[in-house]
């Protein structure tokens, strides 16, 4: 059965109970969402991570993407959560530009028969987002600005998605 | 005189490449239009713009290079083609 797959790169925030909504389908026992959100942090240099410093606050992400080819990598990841699982509906938003604290960044919603395949497919996904779609964080402190780094463990939990599907490929 | 047009661009490549994020900072710029010597993979056209640039070379050194060629996800060792959209930018952060 197709999937209605509906993907969106803008500055503009979402609604969730919108999103909720266009996603229910008759045939749907489960829709699973995910969002991301600007969270606080520390600027590093100050002392160990993540501890709270001499004021030098996340005030905001700058998200910086490669129009097209962004829009083009979320629909391809879309597709292969689609041959994968038993999904009905995807959305998947992901917000650019100056993003303050505690904002909307993305949203990953997917509608399924049932909750596995929707609860897998959304992680899937996220993780996909993380490691494969050109999206870059800048993060602005209160008195400087550091690009986000790639995080490893962001690329381990990829992996775990494709070791799985060669396992399966061998099968 | 078709044919020999499409001679004239197999031999020296013109192509496009893009920085993006942080490495667009190093830089300095976002876009430029690079005519190749002759045709290169993807690894030749980093050490052709580390050569032609200081700049280029010290935001290139020590710094992982993620390349996209007309817009897919591609290795270092990917031929590059007369009009080519080559995007060069660090790991990606997003979601």
């Amino acid at each position: 059965m197709p999937a209605t797959i509906n993907c969106r790169v803008q500055p503009e925030d979402f609604a969730l109970d919108h999103e909720y909504q266009a996603l229910q389908r008759q045939d749907c026992g489960a829709v699973v969402l995910f969002c991301g959100l600007v969270r606080e942090q520390f600027q590093p240099q100050d002392g160990p991570q993540d501890m709270p410093q001499s004021g030098d606050t996340l005030q905001a992400l700058e998200l910086e993407h490669y129009p097209g080819m962004t829009e083009q990598s979320i629909r391809a990841i879309a597709g292969q959560a689609v041959k994968r699982f038993d999904l009905r509906a995807i959305t998947v938003i992901h917000r650019i530009g100056l993003l303050p604290l505690g904002a909307q960044i993305v949203l990953v919603g997917v509608a399924a028969p049932h909750r596995s395949d929707a609860f897998a497919a959304c992680d899937m996904m996220m993780d996909y987002l993380k490691n494969q779609v050109p999206l870059w964080k800048k993060v602005h402190f209160s008195t400087s600005t550091a690009w986000a780094d790639a995080k490893a463990s962001d690329k381990q939990a990829l992996n775990r998605w494709q070791t799985a599907e060669q396992n399966t490929a061998e099968n | 005189m078709p044919d020999i047009t499409a001679a004239a661009i197999d031999t020296t490549p013109q192509i496009k490449v893009l920085f993006f994020a942080a490495l667009r900072e190093a830089i300095g710029h976002s876009e430029l239009q690079l005519t190749l010597p002759a045709p290169l993979q993807i690894s030749g056209v980093l050490a052709l713009l580390s050569a032609q640039s200081s700049k280029v070379h010290q935001a290139l050194a020590g710094r992982e290079v993620l390349a996209a060629l007309n817009q897919q996800l591609v290795g270092c060792d990917t031929w590059v083609h007369s009009g080519d959209e080559l995007a060069l930018f660090p790991p990606v952060t997003g979601g």
